[in-house]
């Protein structure tokens, strides 16, 4: 197939496409520490570091860890801040991540997604920034390079409004959008900045007028405080997700909301997925569709907070719903995007039946076939009214 | 250098009414090094005693901004405040004139074992702030641990002095040996109990530009099982026995800042602390002599090197 581009548009890979949001974003200080396949993102940022095309502070530091910490300080003294990491490079990160988001720190992370070891192994898939769903930040999904570029600077905003105050992360696969070359549009440095603005925290430790501190211990009379606060900040930010992605729409073309519903109006099946692969269960739905099967997909675009109103809404009316993870929680359950789906559905007067698939772990291939044989089997529960295995793993 | 008038006329930046325990070592070196600070000063300490003794909530014993992330990570915590500091200068978000200094503080577990690698990576990469390790030689905070820095044959929770096994059976890593070889501009040993040198170091260190460093002997009444009110005293006993040699190396000279005119028995500071009881036994004479010996030969090292390039 051709590549066609129109006018406007260029091709760059999703690590080149975040290194370029981050160029145009300025951050005041941006701490990372290399890792596969991530690590682009960083070098490329380093470039713009050497050849002064940023006010960036960069720290170079000697793992994640350190990463992380530097990044709590540095937001915590007034920086506006960012890091890009994969696999277990978050994994090593998970101690900081909890304490940047209890300290209602609006860092932001771009998060190439990888497999975690063991096995070892390079490629994408969602055992990474899955693992970090509970760590208290905000987590966008993207299915393509225009989206990881232009959910990158949304994010800044999301994170940095004064209702929300919580970490954010970008989330995109490894390789399959990282390293792969798509048309993109990417916004002019002036709408960028403009778009951003200027970061000004109402209290941080270089303040030195007005000295402040910066986690205390908080013991049983005031610990549950803090993080009901720090909930309720969560959840609210599911709007601020909305407005923000109307008011990039508005300016740039380009509008964003919870969730992309491809051919759900009157579908009667529908498979929910992350990323990129959602391009390949459209396709599969059109082929579908061609033959006159009412089928569509759904792809959540903000897992943290989870809109699980919205999405039980969006899927109320599917008699079946296949729920595709690419991670195993190792529960015997079901992956976390299954669970969360299907919780949101119980309250739904009519509930479709809902299962759960595990497919391509540590990069294996998820193809057109692999999505039309799990509508084939979304058929057989419409028709039989049972779902007979409820977790699979499929692409073995 | 400030004189003691000078000293006590400066802020005091860490407020009393904290709750550190009585006769701990760790104020009086948090105190007298923020005093030497003599400016605006932004610190971050480790998990451990200090933190937990000087912030519990809605309380903060700081007067300056602080900041506390985790246990591992206080050079990291640190890098990242002084970063920003250096992007906010370029952009002129920082009032003119005003030079603000940075200060890591961590003890012994968190600077020795579990911090080392950031404390490495911090060092490494040049950022402009003093690390203060306060080194009370066990995990106290957590109930008298042993750590990497805690005396040989000390009785611990984690090297008990058993039946079979006399204590903890491991030399203490030489942090400050190890900081040195990361060629910074400024590193030294000092004791609270020798307070004007400790002073004049931390004015040297934060004075320097580039990373710094200071190993501090920090008494640890609940650890050392020793008085309240001996704390100081022991410390300048760990001193005048050469078991915590007071020196400097600064920009690649080392110096010894501290001679005793009569260096005393080892005996002498370890026989008034319970962690070491089972040491003078009748059967453990051989370790005394071993602890004995290698302090020696440490400070026989020391007297060799002192005046030379490191």
């Amino acid at each position: 197939m051709a590549i066609t581009m129109t006018k406007g548009q260029t091709g760059l890979t999703g690590n080149a496409a975040i290194a370029i949001a981050m160029k145009q974003i300025d951050p005041d200080v941006c701490a990372a520490y290399p890792i596969t396949p991530s690590t682009a993102v960083i070098e490329d940022f380093s470039s713009f570091v050497a050849d002064g095309k940023v006010t960036t502070e960069l720290i170079t530091v000697e793992s994640e860890h350190s990463a992380m910490s530097a990044c709590i300080g540095a937001s915590a003294a007034g920086a506006r801040v960012m890091t890009a990491t994969s696999s277990q490079g978050l994994a090593l990160m998970w101690e900081m991540l909890y304490i940047a988001s209890g300290m209602r720190l609006p860092i932001i992370l771009t998060n190439v997604n990888r497999a975690l070891s063991a096995p070892i192994n390079i490629h994408c898939d969602h055992s990474d920034s899955m693992g970090a769903r509970d760590a208290g930040w905000i987590q966008l999904y993207s299915e393509t390079v225009q989206e990881a570029y232009d959910n990158l600077i949304q994010a800044v905003r999301i994170a940095e409004d004064k209702n929300v105050l919580l970490p954010a992360m970008v989330c995109f696969d490894g390789f399959i959008t990282s390293h792969a070359i798509e048309n993109i549009t990417l916004l002019e440095d002036e709408e960028v900045k403009k778009f951003v603005g200027e970061y000004r925290a109402d209290r941080y430790l270089l303040d030195t007028d007005r000295p402040s501190t910066y986690g205390a211990m908080s013991l049983p009379d005031v610990y549950i405080e803090f993080k009901h606060q720090q909930s309720q900040a969560m959840a609210g930010a599911k709007d601020v997700v909305v407005e923000i992605g109307k008011e990039f729409g508005r300016k740039f073309g380009r509008t964003y909301g919870l969730f992309d519903s491809y051919r759900l109006e009157d579908a009667e099946t529908a498979i929910v997925i992350l990323n990129s692969a959602a391009g390949t269960t459209k396709v599969a739905v059109d082929e579908l569709r061609k033959q006159g099967k009412k089928v569509g997909a759904l792809r959540p675009r903000l897992f943290r907070p989870f809109p699980f109103k919205e999405i039980a809404g969006e899927l109320s009316h599917v008699k079946a719903v296949a729920v595709l993870d690419r991670v195993d929680s190792m529960s015997g359950f079901g992956g976390p995007l299954f669970n969360e789906v299907r919780s949101a559905l119980y309250d739904n007067e009519k509930r479709p039946r809902v299962f759960s698939r595990i497919y391509g772990l540590g990069g294996r291939d998820y193809k057109v076939k692999d999505a039309l044989g799990v509508f084939g089997e979304l058929e057989k529960v419409v028709e039989t009214g049972k779902v007979e295995t409820l977790q699979k793993y499929i692409t073995l | 250098m400030a004189t003691l008038k000078e000293l006590s006329k400066r802020d005091e930046l860490l407020s009393g009414g904290h709750r550190l325990c009585a006769g701990c070592g760790i104020p009086p070196i948090v105190r007298l090094v923020l005093r030497s600070a003599n400016g605006p000063v932004v610190a971050t300490a480790a998990t451990g005693c200090l933190e937990v003794g000087t912030t519990i909530y809605p309380y903060t014993a700081w007067r300056i901004p602080w900041i506390h992330s985790a246990f591992e990570n206080a050079a990291a915590t640190i890098s990242g405040v002084e970063s920003a500091y250096r992007a906010f200068k370029k952009k002129g978000r920082i009032p003119e004139g005003r030079e603000i200094k940075f200060v890591a503080f961590g003890g012994d577990g968190g600077t020795y074992d579990i911090g080392i690698q950031a404390l490495s990576g911090a060092l490494e990469r040049g950022h402009n702030f003093l690390y203060v390790c306060y080194d009370n030689g066990a995990y106290m905070n957590t109930g008298i641990q042993r750590s990497s820095a805690t005396p040989y044959g000390a009785n611990t929770t984690t090297s008990p002095a058993g039946e079979v096994i006399p204590g903890k059976q491991e030399w203490r890593k030489d942090l400050t040996r190890i900081v040195i070889a990361h060629n910074v501009p400024y590193a030294a040993q000092a004791s609270p109990s020798n307070w004007a040198d400790l002073s004049k170091k931390a004015e040297k260190a934060m004075g320097a530009k580039g990373p710094t460093f200071l190993n501090v002997m920090s008494a640890c009444p609940l650890g050392w099982y020793t008085k309240s009110e001996e704390s100081i005293k022991l410390a300048k006993l760990s001193v005048d026995t050469c078991y915590w040699p007071l020196y400097e190396v600064e920009d690649g000279v080392l110096k010894v800042t501290y001679k005793p005119k009569e260096k005393k028995p080892l005996e002498e500071w370890l026989k008034p602390q319970g962690r070491f009881k089972h040491l003078f036994k009748p059967e453990n004479r051989h370790i005394l002599d071993k602890f004995q010996a290698r302090v020696d030969l440490e400070w026989q090292r020391l007297l060799d090197l002192d005046g030379k390039r490191v």
